[in-house]
């Protein structure tokens, strides 16, 4: 198809990975007010885990779907695992601290788990496995769109509406929203804060691996250093949607990644990730507070 | 049975006991959880290059004890630290009171000051570059410690204003032949402006804002020193940079690391006089009252835009020096030593010292240089627990090893009596 | 007599929530005003865009320094107007707890000096000086409020009523020409009570200022207040002399919510 469509594709498939990731970042925020720098690394290590059980089942004979659906969900139970692990080891007990230890904290953890997998694996870029089984359905849209981004695209959406409706609807998701908003409220009126914590690192570290296994199939290989680059531009679009806003997070995401896909289209491909951060500084200099962000009116 | 039946030493004895099994099943749990949470990524090595897979069980069996250990340990500090905490404070301000004793700290003082000074001349050439690495993290440290411990702006992209310094001195040094001598303040001064530039959108945003878009500024920097290769020559850097003269006079490069080394020594001196006659100043108050409420500070005169920049300039000259000083050191620069890992690195050093502490931050600088060095053997692992002593450090003592008290004006009636 | 501020037709909207509409206040020189109205009336709000904290919507304020040209404030940022005059003390007690009660009293003084960067490093004779000259004022101030005691304690280890004192201290530093009090007497019993209103009348005397202080606390606003104005849901339903205020049938309606009774004239200013 033409030029335009293409990058506008690329740029909904970017978006939809960014905002995978993005979520965690500013749900976590919204709760703790911390920057979870380990998140990116969570991406990662979903990507490896993937890898990891789909290469141990292809090895004993598996194929097809059920190597996409079995490897899928163990990583993304594990990476669950690990928020869950990271926040009870790291955060948890900085919650009294100032805003920096946990942050500092978070950085070391992020520097821990990249060298961590670094150092039981390899520092090698791996090749990773197109997860995605053929289909016919997918076949009739190739000329449209890639079965990859169609998956991704459609992922993405599924995931993110879901999320929605249990943040809107769910007990636990109003309690999410009640903690997030004012923590010694929600603990008057009841809410198991801890609790509502560790839901939140394991439900934004589920979606973080998804969207790392779901790129590690679309772009061929990985490494302990995607999570990183990821994490960061991830974070990007969490605050250029206004941090602590989901949907802040969602449009931020779209947004990066349509200016992405269409400044390395155009301009030059060299300078790919300038673009994400120059729009995101042009954002916050007219919109201090992120496109969707809510400036917290003081109280004096 | 009646109350009287309940032996009470028998009773204490076995909610000891009872104590330290809890200890232990919470332990086990840990591990087991553990071993199982890491079980593919250790275990399980894959290789899809040669579609191999390596199964090394034994090192579950590591994992397992290590957590176990650690876990159990971790409890037992956790039970004591809870009703002594009156005496970890006691502990705390014994250690400062130390320190403040003029007895001890002078003569100390003295002790340090030669030991600086004789250095150059007992260690190898090696060991005196270390050193000044060293020196030149204190003094970015120092740096990055006016931004974020004076004036509490958090700057993740500090490191900007480093690669501004480095690559100003070797540019300039390139295109128009400049010396060292002349650079060094120039760098600083380009740092400063840039820091300016920077600063005026930037410092409005909030805490958490400022310190994505500082990250951004810091990254856009690096890409464009990495692919604008017209203007920086790319990702192979530039090389040759000359290191600084001494009157013409020329040097070895074992004369030339001890007469860096003793510069630096200057300029840390320096840099520690200029932020302690910042820490009892106008500027320096109206920073603090910035830090305790922007509001209020706001309601009594003070312009906190003015103030976030003044911190936010006088931060980056001081980077822009340290980075003419690496250039000068390593004669060769290149965007890779810019990167977002140096900035953390730089903030570690802060937030560990104990924000706002001079000494602290020395300290820390010291450790995070240093201590690999002497670790030598452990080299693969220098990041991994880098990393890991990062988390501990903020665990174990959140306020930084030298959590400081700030050094408040003290008022005696001395002060406003005039000395007729 | 001459006014310092001059108020006309005020508003502000904080998105389809409208705080204050159309308010006139104006303070004559060396007054003591007072502004009162049930919780909720718009008083702190009205403050928060004297001094520059909100930009209101609509309106006019002006501020007449004597023997200068007068100044419009609104659209001004925070700092700006507290330089030119206008200081304040905040609802719930806004500190520097870290600092020390001189140095907060010193912090007020930072408008009223020069000495930047340059001057902190160097430390030439003019900056000593200007430093010596900081502290004198400031410990002179502690003295008056009756702080000198406390000089060096950690403004947060500081009892209530202390606290209160210290942040009048704080703003008088700064020199203004009017101060603003935002309930300065909340939490007090009545013996403070008694020493805030003593402490208030010597205020504008010894100091020729002008004062606008929100309270709750009737017998302290009547028996300072010159003139006082009432709100109630963002609108002036009142003003006048203690006497005038206290028998004004919307001001009783608006406290105890009994029958209104005949309009009385709102007093011009």
């Amino acid at each position: 198809m033409n030029f335009f469509w293409d990058l506008f594709l690329g740029g909904l498939t970017r978006g939809s990975i960014y905002a995978l990731i993005a979520l965690g970042y500013t749900m976590v925020y919204g709760i703790l007010q911390l920057i979870n720098f380990a998140h990116g690394e969570i991406y990662m290590i979903g990507a490896f885990t993937a890898l990891i059980v789909a290469s141990v089942l292809t090895m004993k004979g598996m194929t097809g779907l059920s190597v996409l659906m079995v490897a899928g969900v163990v990583a993304v139970l594990y990476s669950a695992a690990y928020g869950f692990t990271v926040e009870k080891i790291a955060y948890k007990p900085l919650r009294q601290a100032s805003r920096l230890s946990p942050l500092i904290s978070a950085i070391g953890m992020s520097i821990f788990l990249q060298n961590y997998v670094m150092l039981a694996q390899t520092s090698d870029f791996l090749p990773f496995p197109n997860l995605i089984p053929p289909s016919d359905f997918l076949d009739s849209i190739s000329h449209l769109i890639g079965p990859s981004d169609f998956i991704i695209i459609l992922t993405s959406a599924i995931v993110m509406i879901s999320l929605s409706l249990l943040l809107k609807f769910t007990k636990m998701g109003k309690a999410m929203r009640a903690t997030a908003q004012d923590q010694q409220m929600a603990l008057l009126a009841g809410v198991n804060i801890n609790r509502v914590i560790s839901i939140t690192f394991i439900i934004g570290s589920s979606l973080a691996a998804l969207g790392g296994i779901l790129i590690a199939s679309h772009v061929g290989r990985i490494n302990f250093y995607i999570g990183f680059n990821a994490g960061i531009k991830a974070f990007t679009a969490a605050v250029l949607g206004g941090i602590g806003s989901i949907p802040g997070a969602m449009l931020g995401a779209l947004a990066l990644g349509m200016a992405e896909s269409f400044g390395t289209g155009y301009i030059s491909s060299d300078y790919e990730s300038v673009f994400a951060f120059a729009f995101l500084i042009l954002i916050l200099i007219f919109k201090p507070d992120g496109i969707l962000g809510r400036s917290s009116q003081q109280k004096v | 049975m009646a109350f009287w039946d309940d032996h009470p030493s028998k009773k204490s004895k076995s909610v000891f006991h009872m104590k330290f099994t809890e200890e232990i099943k919470r332990s086990i749990y840990v591990a087991l959880w553990l071993m199982l949470l890491t079980f593919p990524i250790i275990v399980i090595k894959v290789n899809t290059i040669d579609n191999v897979i390596i199964w090394r069980w034994s090192n579950i069996a590591g994992i397992g004890l290590a957590s176990f250990l650690l876990s159990f340990f971790w409890q037992l500090y956790l039970r004591k630290k809870a009703p002594e905490k009156g005496v970890a404070m006691e502990k705390e301000s014994f250690f400062r009171r130390l320190l403040e004793n003029p007895k001890i700290y002078r003569p100390a003082l003295i002790i340090i000051a030669s030991c600086a000074l004789v250095f150059p001349f007992i260690a190898s050439h090696y060991q005196i570059n270390v050193m000044t690495t060293a020196l030149i993290y204190i003094m970015l440290g120092l740096g990055l410690n006016i931004e974020v411990g004076l004036a509490g702006l958090l700057d993740l992209g500090y490191v900007a204003f480093y690669a501004v310094g480095a690559y100003s001195y070797a540019l300039l040094n390139y295109h128009f032949g400049l010396g060292f001598w002349i650079l060094l303040p120039a760098g600083a001064l380009l740092a400063a402006l840039f820091g300016i530039l920077v600063g005026l959108p930037v410092l409005r945003l909030s805490g958490d804002y400022l310190a994505i878009v500082t990250l951004a500024f810091a990254e856009i920097l690096r890409l464009v020193l990495e692919n604008w290769n017209d203007f920086s020559f790319g990702p192979s850097g530039i090389s040759n940079i000359p290191r600084p003269g001494l009157f013409g006079i020329p040097l070895t490069p074992e004369q030339s690391a001890v007469y860096l080394y003793f510069i630096l020594i200057a300029l840390c001196l320096l840099t520690i006089f200029v932020i302690y006659r910042l820490q009892h100043s106008r500027i320096g108050r109206a920073w603090v009252a910035m830090r305790e409420d922007e509001l209020a500070c706001q309601a009594m005169g003070i312009d906190k835009t003015k103030a976030k920049l003044a911190a936010f300039a006088l931060g980056a000259t001081w980077a822009g020096m340290a980075g003419v000083l690496f250039a000068a050191k390593t004669t060769f620069i290149n965007p890779a030593s810019f990167t977002f890992l140096e900035s953390a690195m730089i903030l570690a050093i802060v937030v560990l010292g104990g924000m706002g502490s001079i000494l602290g931050v020395i300290t820390a600088a010291l450790a995070i240089i240093l201590l690999p060095e002497y670790l030598r053997v452990f080299s693969d692992y220098r990041m991994i627990l880098f990393g890991a002593a990062l988390i501990l450090v903020m665990i174990f003592r959140p306020g930084g090893l030298m959590a400081e008290k700030r050094r408040q004006y003290q008022f005696h009636h001395t002060d406003i009596e005039d000395k007729t | 007599m001459e006014y310092i501020l001059d108020v006309r037709a005020l508003s502000m909207d904080f998105g389809g929530l409208r705080a204050l509409e159309n308010v006139d206040l104006c303070i004559r020189q060396g007054e003591i005003a007072a502004l009162i109205g049930p919780n909720g009336a718009g008083k702190t709000t009205l403050f928060n865009c004297l001094t520059g904290i909100y930009q209101p919507t609509a309106g006019t304020i002006i501020l007449y320094p004597p023997k200068t040209k007068s100044k419009q404030l609104n659209g001004l940022k925070i700092n700006a107007i507290a330089k030119l005059g206008m200081a304040r003390t905040f609802q719930n007690i806004r500190l520097f707890g870290g600092m020390t009660v001189l140095e907060n009293v010193m912090v007020g003084r930072h408008c009223r000096s020069g000495a930047g960067l340059l001057g902190a490093i160097f430390r030439p004779p003019t900056t000593r000086n200007e430093e010596k000259e900081i502290v004198r004022k400031s410990y002179t101030i502690l003295e008056y409020m009756g702080l000198a005691q406390q000089v060096n304690e950690l403004a947060r280890n500081l009892p209530y009523g202390a606290q209160r004192r210290l942040e009048i201290a704080r703003a008088l530093a700064t020199d203004p020409l009017l101060l603003l009090l935002d309930e300065p007497a909340a939490g007090m019993n009545p013996q403070e009570t008694n020493e805030l209103d003593s402490l208030i009348s010597q205020l504008q005397k010894d100091f020729q200022l002008s004062i606008l202080l929100i309270e709750h606390d009737m017998k302290l606003v009547m028996n300072l207040a010159q003139n006082i104005f009432v709100l109630d849901y963002g609108k002036e339903i009142a003003r006048g002399t203690p006497q005038e205020v206290r028998n004004h049938p919307a001001v009783i309606k608006a406290y105890l919510g009994e029958e209104e009774g005949p309009d009385a004239e709102i007093g011009q200013c």
